[in-house]
């Protein structure tokens, strides 16, 4: 299949956007597996508001893709209950600033229904959720809250930078036992185009991607803001020999604690990229995780390049709020000048 | 459709319990009804109404195709809607406080919000959310049904400091009835009996889900029996109609007679014309065909019409209200065209102080800026 705007590169692969490898990986897993249904407000009929669900409503009808009433924390309960019969609920919550209405049941139920119930009970269900700013949204689309998941035990928080690891991951995800919140970087959902296997494939929920080797500083990142470190990075090579590498974290938790101190070991310094607010971020505990794993190791104070300590502001400022490749230059440049 | 014109049974003594009737005062022609009482407004008040709804129009206009230009970020169209957000708005009492939703433009203007205020947020400046002390109007809501416990609390501390000559309106959609904000919002309203008048603008769609599918309940309005308070049902598209339902739940809701509840949760039944917002493409989940027999029913021809038929308005004074119209959107236009922020804004109105923690981003900030040009942050992030 499946979506008609990809475009063939063979019997293999198909070359799509991110939001099309969505698309793409939820055909799969829903035509090998009945249990697998997708649940939200407006992804049937209108394919979802990013059309990540695009016409998996006319291919396996309205018992399968349901377009249920207004409400987050009825999609999530009742994804918890349909779980517990043995279905594959993958409900999508429209944006992630719109999915504090479900909180209570992911926090306390969906993540600890197995702790709970000493291992009788479990929740194998994928929330779907775009994340992030950037697309001049409107006040309450923007946000990035990942770390409100991260911090849940039970939970584990996934988030795809390429197509080809949309799928994987989503795949993987779909697959695992335990509940997972897939964080959609809306940024980068039509951005460019890769090669997209046909075939079903994982890609691992416990294994960072090195995106670009270097030596002289490991920066950490995932989703959207992976290509402007790229860009920076590329950037710092060419006009001051900078050697940076680039790591795409993708599963956020739990973290691949052996690939970011790996790294470390070998650079020594390191720099950390989010959009979401400093305080309290990923990037705490990533710089944390590393002065426990690697001090020895260290030649400079790590450095972390987020979004401020405000809410995200309307779009006439986001540039200036968001992590942009001139941001994260100037930092990696004080990071190894130190 | 399944209207029925139930006009007569406004005469009802208080409480009006009329789950499944509709009020209407106009037909489709603006022509009042049989037995319909209309509301006692001077010929000064109509116009206002008049002149309101027309430029509502004008302004959702102008609105989407600034949109199209790429002049303003993404606009939820309230074509259709616009009678009844200036007749709820026209029918508070100055003093009184207003709920909008993300769709409610006209209703705010109508409560006394700039023109170039609602302009400012949809072309990126927060700036249009600083709503001026002497108006009784709160920032819109975006988050689905969040403002109708707020709404309520609102009205529940005026009630307990004495000032129940202020009562509270707060808009909804039909989608937002299905919330749990909204059962929260409206249970509370009728336990704690506060002046708050709820306005659920039906419009039969909440982005793609058709409103039979939002509720098992035959009308919205019905669900106000479950909350102990009254409901009404009125022709959204009838702005008489809507002036007149919604003037006497604001009226109860301050003056209730003896053993009558405060809060009524009024269902405007409207249609939305355009699509959910700019980004939405209707053609995709809903027939063209279906807007047809709504359309005859377009809540300006029919107050238009009703002017004429009064001899209130003649094709002279039309014109001399477009041109008034036009004149004020054009204005509003340009002004917030010139609107200009600083990216110190962002650290800006966190807290009552900025903190020093936040004072080092901002400086940090404006030392990159220095240092590279406000053209570097305007590189495209993909
Ligand atoms: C809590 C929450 N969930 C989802 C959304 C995304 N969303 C924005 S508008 C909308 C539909 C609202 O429908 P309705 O309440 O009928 O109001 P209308 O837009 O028709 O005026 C949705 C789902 C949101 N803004 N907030
Ligand atoms: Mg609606």
């Amino acid at each position: 299949m499946s979506s008609t705007a990809s475009t063939q590169t063979g019997q293999n692969a198909q070359r799509l956007t991110l939001v099309e490898a969505i698309q793409d990986g939820l055909y799969t897993e829903m035509a090998q597996d009945d249990n697998v249904v997708v649940l939200g407000e407006d992804v049937g009929k209108n394919g979802g508001v990013f059309r990540a669900t695009d016409q998996l409503y006319e291919e396996f009808g309205e018992d399968r893709v349901i377009d249920t009433p207004l409400a987050e924390a009825g999609i999530i309960g009742a994804s918890i209950g349909l779980a517990q019969t043995g279905m594959k609920p993958v409900p999508e919550m429209q944006f992630m600033g719109f999915m504090y209405p479900a909180f209570d049941q992911i926090v306390s139920h969906a993540a600890r229904l197995r702790s709970r119930s000493q291992g009788q009970y479990s929740v194998p269900m994928v929330i779907r959720a775009p994340y992030g700013g950037g697309i001049r949204a409107p006040e309450h689309h923007s946000e990035s809250k990942e770390a409100f998941f991260v911090h849940e035990p039970g939970l584990k928080v996934v988030s795809p930078s390429t197509p080809y690891d949309a799928k994987g991951l989503l795949a993987a995800s779909i697959h695992d036992p335990d509940p997972v919140i897939f964080l959609e970087p809306k940024l980068i959902y039509r951005a460019f185009r890769e090669d997209v296997p046909t075939k079903p494939y994982e890609v691992s929920l416990s294994e960072a991607a090195v995106r670009r080797e270097g030596t002289d500083i490991s920066v950490y990142t995932w989703g959207a803001m992976t290509r402007p470190a790229l860009i920076a990075a590329e950037n710092l090579s060419q006009s001051h020999g900078i050697d940076a590498e680039i790591i795409d974290l993708r599963t956020l938790s739990p973290l691949d604690i052996e690939t970011i101190t790996d790294s470390f070991k070998k650079t020594g310094r390191a720099a950390i990229v989010h959009e979401a607010p400093k305080t309290g971020g990923l990037g705490a505990e990533i710089a944390t995780t590393i002065q426990e794993e690697a001090l020895v190791h260290q030649e400079a104070p790590i450095k972390r390049i987020a979004g401020f300590d405000a809410p995200m502001p309307l779009h006439s400022l986001e540039d200036y709020y968001l992590p942009q490749a001139v941001r994260i230059q100037d930092g990696i440049r004080e990071t190894v000048d130190f | 459709m399944n209207m029925k014109n139930e006009a007569g049974n406004t005469d009802l003594p208080a409480p009006v319990r009329q789950d499944s009737d509709l009020v209407q005062v106009l037909d489709a022609e603006g022509n009042v009804l049989p037995q319909a009482s209309v509301p006692p407004l001077s010929d000064r008040q109509l116009l206002e109404l008049y002149e309101t709804i027309k430029l509502a129009r004008h302004f959702d206009q102008r609105a989407i195709s600034f949109q199209r230009q790429g002049r303003l970020a993404t606009y939820a169209p309230m074509t259709g809607q616009e009678g009844s957000q200036v007749a709820t708005s026209l029918a508070l009492a100055e003093q009184d406080w207003l709920f909008p939703t993300y769709r409610e433009h006209a209703a705010k203007y109508a409560h006394g919000m700039e023109l170039e205020s609602l302009f400012e947020p949809l072309r990126g400046y927060r700036e249009g959310y600083a709503i001026p002390e002497d108006v009784n109007v709160m920032p819109e809501y975006i988050p689905i049904a969040t403002q109708v416990p707020q709404a309520m609390g609102m009205a529940w501390g005026h009630k307990l400091q004495g000032k129940t000559d202020t009562a509270v309106l707060c808009h909804l959609g039909d989608g937002a009835t299905s919330e749990g904000d909204f059962h929260e919002g409206l249970n509370f309203a009728g336990v704690f009996d506060v002046p708050a008048v709820f306005v659920c603008n039906n419009n039969q769609w909440a982005i793609s889900v058709p409103r039979e599918q939002q509720t098992a309940s035959e009308t919205i309005a019905e669900k106000a029996q479950a909350y102990g308070i009254d409901g009404v049902r009125v022709d959204g598209l009838d702005p008489l109609a809507v002036y007149k339902v919604a003037s006497e739940a604001l009226e109860k809701a301050r003056n209730p007679d003896p053993g009558e509840r405060r809060p009524t949760l009024i269902e405007s039944v409207q249609y939305r014309f355009g699509a959910h917002t700019t980004a939405d493409d209707p053609s995709v989940y809903r027939d063209e065909s279906e807007e047809e027999a709504w359309r005859d029913r377009d809540p300006v021809d029919r107050i238009e019409k009703y002017l004429y038929n009064e001899g209130i308005l003649d094709s002279a004074l039309e014109s001399e209200i477009q041109d008034r119209i036009e004149q004020e959107v054009s204005e509003a236009i340009e002004t917030a065209e010139q609107t200009e922020t600083s990216p110190d804004n962002i650290v800006e109105h966190v807290y009552d102080e900025v903190p020093a923690r936040l004072e080092e981003q901002r400086d940090e900030l404006n030392r990159l800026r220095e240092k590279y040009d406000d053209g570097a942050f305007s590189e495209v992030l993909e």
